[in-house]
């Protein structure tokens, strides 16, 4: 048969057989199969973009999170800082208060102290001066015992009360 | 390595028990060959001591005086007339005029290649419902397919996201049916062409009948859809006009152009396709021709051609690939031309 001449019956029957084939594969076959594949590509693909995005939020998160953390533990210094300042000035004022109510205290138990003495002074005072009084009383009562010694003693007064008008 | 010699010693030890056999009858190289290639009214399946099996096609046939005729091929398989009809020197049915003369009917006879294109046609669409079916019973978003329908899925969209899609442009997906047919069908007729037994052996694109339908279909897809631009690239391309007016020219060379390009597809493909099936024919027919040369020649001869058959089928099932692939490419890229927007209003 004709190698490079087309035969006209090949012709009829190879057209017949592709539209057949063609009309088949091309309404049922392929339409089905590349709109899947395209579809799992595409869905692939926005899976990938997703993934993409996700990450990307989280290392913005996570920078946010560094930040946020970092902030933290300045805030939390610098609370630590304040704080102790505080403390310390509390711990001052309250040396300096406690130290006013001891000067006070210490004042307060001195001028207790000396209104003791001063009562105890007194007390002392007026016994010693009951005591020489009563010693005194011993002391004349025997020196007066005998009539002598009391006439004396009243010579003795006359003098005094004479020294004193011839004083005035 | 041992392997590959086990085997070619095997083949060696094949080949010297056949000259006896082979030397009793004469081995026409030309009809061996072209038997093989060219298209038959019935398909030549083997010879068993002699005798021919193969199987009969209906042969039709419309006489300018007699009108249809149909009838086996099987009829005319020994030499003598039926109905009025007998194979001329050409080995075509002729009508036996009443003066003797043989006359060329109207051939619609289902030949060989056509039994081949069907049988192939039917590989097609078994293969591609078969895995639109997968689609239809699975959840395509979930799992992808594995086995035949991935390998198929693959191919698909190897060829529409590689070929198609950039050759095409922005509307490649009313194109893309076509143009993924074309490539499974080119492929599988060049893969069953290529296969040496029966529902193979078939050297359907190796016809230039089969190319030329295969041209036509591109030539129709490019010049029915071209939009106007493609049309004014045509007949008013943008040249100096000395070059169109007084003698159209480059019009002229453009409307050549519009058929050298469907013709190359034609020719590229028929060409490939035959010629490696010639030389795998004459690489094989080495056997048979040394046989009279004594069994060392003939088992020595034998053995190289039998490597080299391996390497030529090897190399076949590439150019199997690559063909398809060109067809549909360059069918792409044509279509492709006919939708360009142009760059510059």
């Amino acid at each position: 048969m004709s190698l490079i001449t087309p035969d006209f019956g090949l012709i009829f029957w190879m057209t017949l057989i592709f539209a057949i084939v063609f009309f088949i594969v091309a309404k049922f076959g392929f339409p089905v199969i590349t709109g899947m594949a395209g579809k799992r590509a595409d869905k692939i693909a926005e899976g990938l973009r997703k993934a993409e995005e996700a990450e990307k939020q989280f290392e913005e998160l996570s920078t946010r999170c560094e930040l946020m953390l970092k902030e933290t533990k300045e805030k939390q210094a610098a609370i630590l800082k304040e704080a102790s300042a505080q403390s310390e000035q509390i711990v001052a004022k309250a040396k300096l208060q406690a130290q006013d109510e001891a000067a006070k205290l210490i004042e307060n138990a001195r001028a207790q102290i000396q209104a003791e003495r001063e009562g105890v002074m007194r007390e002392l005072r007026r016994e010693v001066a009951s005591i020489s009084v009563s010693i005194a009383e011993k002391v004349v009562r025997k020196e007066l015992s005998s009539d002598q010694a009391q006439k004396d003693y009243l010579n003795t007064l006359v003098d005094e009360v004479r020294k004193i008008e011839r004083q005035s | 390595m041992k392997k590959l010699m086990r085997i070619v010693l095997g083949a060696l030890a094949l080949l010297l028990l056949t000259p006896a056999g082979a030397r009793a009858e004469e081995l026409d190289v030309n009809a061996y060959i072209f038997g093989h290639i060219s298209d038959a009214y019935e398909w030549h399946i083997t010879t068993v001591g002699g005798h021919h099996i193969s199987i009969p096609l209906p042969i039709i046939v419309r006489s300018k005086t007699t009108g249809w005729h149909a009838f086996s091929s099987s009829h005319l398989a020994h030499g003598e007339p039926w109905d009025g009809f007998t194979y001329d020197e050409n080995g075509k049915v002729a009508e036996i005029q009443p003066d003797g003369t043989l006359v060329r009917p109207l051939d619609l006879s289902f030949t060989k290649n056509a039994l081949g294109l069907l049988i192939n046609g039917l590989i097609l669409i078994l293969l591609v419902l078969g895995t639109a079916r997968w689609y239809r019973r699975h959840d395509g978003l979930k799992e992808a397919p594995r086995g035949l329908p991935g390998v198929m899925e693959m191919i698909i969209m190897m060829i529409e996201d590689d070929v198609i899609k950039p050759c095409v442009g922005e509307d490649y997906r009313r194109y893309s049916p076509y143009l993924l047919t074309a490539f499974f069908f080119i492929l599988i007729n060049n893969l069953m062409g290529i296969f040496p037994f029966f529902p193979g052996g078939a050297n359907t694109t190796g016809n230039i009948a089969v190319t030329f339908c295969m041209a036509i279909f591109t030539f129709l897809a490019v010049n029915l859809f071209g939009n106007k631009h493609y049309w004014k690239d045509i007949l008013w391309p943008e040249v100096p006009t000395w070059l169109k007016v007084p003698l159209p020219l480059m019009p002229l060379i453009e409307i050549i152009g519009m058929f050298t390009k469907p013709f190359s597809l034609m020719v590229r493909l028929f060409a490939n396709m035959l010629a490696g099936h010639i030389m795998l024919l004459g690489v094989i027919a080495v056997v048979f021709l040394t046989a009279e040369l004594g069994a060392a020649l003939n088992g020595g001869l034998g053995v190289l051609s039998v490597v080299f058959g391996v390497f030529m089928d090897v190399l076949e099932l590439l150019v199997s690939f690559i063909q398809a692939y060109v067809f549909t490419m360059l069918s792409s890229v044509f279509i492709g031309m006919s939708r360009q927007h142009p760059q510059h209003e």
